[in-house]
């Protein structure tokens, strides 16, 4: 590679959005009538950052969430992620591109309860070439990361709910995607619970640079995020700016 | 294998569901293949007749008698190499219940038949006993006859109680010949019908044509019906095997009846096994779903619900299929009215045939579901 244009790119690369939103707009059709879901958004979200979707119920925020991690296509709009314009891409490509490039957690975790902790982290690895030992090393490796090596052949109903959100966050992270999208991950939790599992998001986020959107509609948990994006009859209220200025209060 | 480790605990996830569906699977896989097997032992008779022999009726039924006497006019047609008859006897064994086929015959009736293999002493024993009767080895063993036992049987179609004594017991040449039957001599009927009511002796039932050339079976029939066309009693004359199948063919609608509620029994099965696949499917649209965001395709989804559909299938069907012969040989035991009732392997390949129809069928509508969910909508199902 020569040496200019290499920078020159790794400059661009810094710099640019993890996730390029340029009006987007998504509506729903309830019988013949069309309901409005999402109109005009744009936004950037950068590497390595930690943004919470904050808004009433209904207000559009997982139709973002699921916009964005290619679980859903928009109407209209611009939505490119690490550069890739993911709307134009096939179902088929689209489901490869999730499974190397998006990690999901869920509200109710949604794990496969006939499988173990173990079988359950594993899961998503089953579409990548690793052989089953390095399958193995990898899970073992997560599970250990979340705190739950000593559970590994334990089946979803034998976890309690934060054991199994964090199955769900090993989950997530095993095949080390791009990005982590979750969707009101502390909302079936009780608070203990819930500092727990945002304590370990804040930790992939600072610790290993993992960049986090997480929808909630729960101030405290967006508190755990260092941007908030509120939304409102699918519309952004409060765009972030640069870094710091729309920082959150630290958590009560 | 991963997927059909997930298969495995899919399918058992509710063990009572799954079970109950294995155990329908299983019976009706059971009735299926003896139902079948009913239909063959019916038509077994008639495949292991004889193509060198020909039968000749009444053209008009089989309730009407003809002239003895044409017999000497039957052998005189080209190709005819014997004639024997026959009359049907109809009489009964203690009980109604104890039926058994009873025959009038000619002296040569045993030539006709080699497939009944008598010893030579009794034979001339049989010969030397006016009152003598012969009887199958099946028949013999259903009862306990013995050489030399007394046989009454008390007429229905001829009045009066005969009495017989067993002169001997004929063998089949093979296993699968019936010979759960009795025959004694047409003359000693004939005798005594003459002195009871003399208008209706010296009638056969059937003649029974032995012919040396297959290939000329055609031909001789004819030539037998022309002897005796437009006569007071016209002929019919057929092989054996068109005799017999015309025999079946009077329960043509009891064993149309019988095949349907076989395929009825399949039919409801492959109901209840789509409504289970329908709402185990229906349960987990929301894990499909997620497997669906992970990555996974919607064939990988269409092959849990059809793997799962189909090792159901195979084990109710397999179990099934295992316990349907011992089941045919008590059938047999118990009813003992078909002397050949064996599964044969066209019925074991029509019994994995609509076990594996029943699998594919019941996870069409739930696998295309599955595959066809739209990832949110699904995700949404939840909560
Ligand atoms: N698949 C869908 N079909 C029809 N309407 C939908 C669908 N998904 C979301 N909606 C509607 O879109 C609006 C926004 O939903 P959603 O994004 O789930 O809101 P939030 O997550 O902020 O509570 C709601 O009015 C909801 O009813
Ligand atoms: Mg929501």
């Amino acid at each position: 590679m020569e040496e200019l244009p290499g920078r020159k790119s790794e400059k661009t690369a810094a710099t640019e959005a993890l996730v390029k939103i340029r009006g987007l707009a998504k509506s729903y059709r309830r019988g013949d009538q069309v309901v409005p879901v999402l109109s005009d958004i744009s936004l950037d979200i950068m590497p390595g950052d930690f943004t919470a979707l904050m808004g009433p119920s209904g207000s559009g925020k997982s139709t973002l969430l699921n916009l964005i991690a290619g679980i859903d296509k928009p109407d209209s709009g611009e939505l490119r992620v690490a550069g890739i314009d993911i709307t134009a891409l096939g179902e088929s490509e689209l489901a490869d591109w999730r499974a190397a490039n998006v990690g999901f957690i869920f509200q109710f975790y949604n794990l496969m309860p006939v499988l173990t902790a173990f079988e359950n982290v594993e899961l998503p690895l089953m579409l990548t070439g690793l052989s089953r030992s390095e399958r193995r090393a990898r899970v073992e490796l997560t599970l250990d990361a979340v705190g739950l090596s000593d559970r590994l052949q334990h089946y979803p109903n034998e976890l309690s709910g934060g054991q199994q959100q964090r199955v769900a966050i090993a989950r997530a992270i095993v095949t080390d995607p791009t990005l982590l999208v979750a969707d009101e991950p502390t909302g079936d939790l009780d608070r203990v619970s819930a500092a727990d599992v945002l304590a370990m998001m804040q930790r992939l986020n600072a610790e290993l640079g993992k960049t986090i959107i997480m929808v909630t509609h729960d101030a405290n948990a967006a508190h755990a995020a260092r941007k908030i994006i509120h939304l409102d009859k699918g519309e952004i209220l409060a765009q972030p700016g640069d870094k710091g200025e729309i920082l959150p209060e630290p958590p009560s | 294998m991963f997927p059909l480790n997930l298969i495995l605990r899919n399918a058992f996830r509710h063990r009572l569901r799954t079970l109950l569906t294995i155990t329908g699977l299983m019976i009706a896989v059971l009735a299926y293949g003896l139902l079948q097997t009913v239909v063959d032992a019916w038509y077994a008779g008639a495949a292991a007749s004889s193509s060198t022999r020909l039968v000749t009726r009444s053209s008009i039924s089989l309730a009407f008698f003809l002239p003895v006497s044409y017999s000497q006019r039957i052998r005189g047609v080209e190709g005819v190499k014997t004639v024997g008859h026959s009359n049907w006897f109809g009489g009964i064994y203690q009980e109604p219940k104890n039926f058994f086929p009873q025959f009038a015959v000619s002296d040569n009736y045993l030539d006709l038949y080699p497939e009944f293999v008598l010893p030579a002493e009794e034979r001339s024993a049989w010969q030397r006993d006016r009152k003598g009767i012969l009887v199958g080895r099946q028949l013999a063993e259903q009862y306990g006859f013995k050489v030399g036992d007394p046989l009454p049987l008390k007429g229905t179609i001829y009045s009066g109680t005969w009495e017989f004594t067993v002169r001997g017991i004929f063998d089949g040449s093979d296993a699968s010949k019936v010979t759960r039957l009795a025959m004694f001599h047409w003359d000693y009927l004939n005798e005594s019908v003459r002195k009871t009511s003399p208008r209706r002796a010296d009638v056969a039932g059937v003649f029974i044509i032995g012919i040396d050339n297959i290939d000329s079976a055609a031909a001789i029939a004819r030539n037998v019906d022309a002897q005796f066309a437009n006569s007071l009693a016209e002929t019919l004359t057929e092989s054996e095997q068109a005799f017999q199948l015309s025999f079946v063919a009077m329960s043509d609608q009891i064993i149309a009846a019988i095949r349907a509620v076989s395929y009825v029994v399949i039919a409801i099965i492959m109901a209840v096994m789509a409504n289970t696949m329908a709402m185990s499917a229906r349960e987990r649209i929301s894990e499909y779903a997620t497997l669906k965001a992970l990555g996974f395709g919607p064939w990988f989804l269409a092959l849990l619900i059809a793997g799962e559909s189909l090792l159901i299938s195979l084990i109710g069907g397999g179990i099934g299929m295992a316990i349907t012969a011992p089941a045919a040989a008590a059938f047999k035991q118990a009813a003992g009215i078909f002397p050949i009732f064996a599964v044969s392997e066209d019925t074991m390949a029509a019994q994995a045939a609509c076990a594996l129809a029943v699998a594919l069928v019941a996870a069409v509508v739930p696998a295309v579901r599955a595959a066809r969910v739209r990832i949110v909508d699904g995700l949404r199902a939840i909560g």
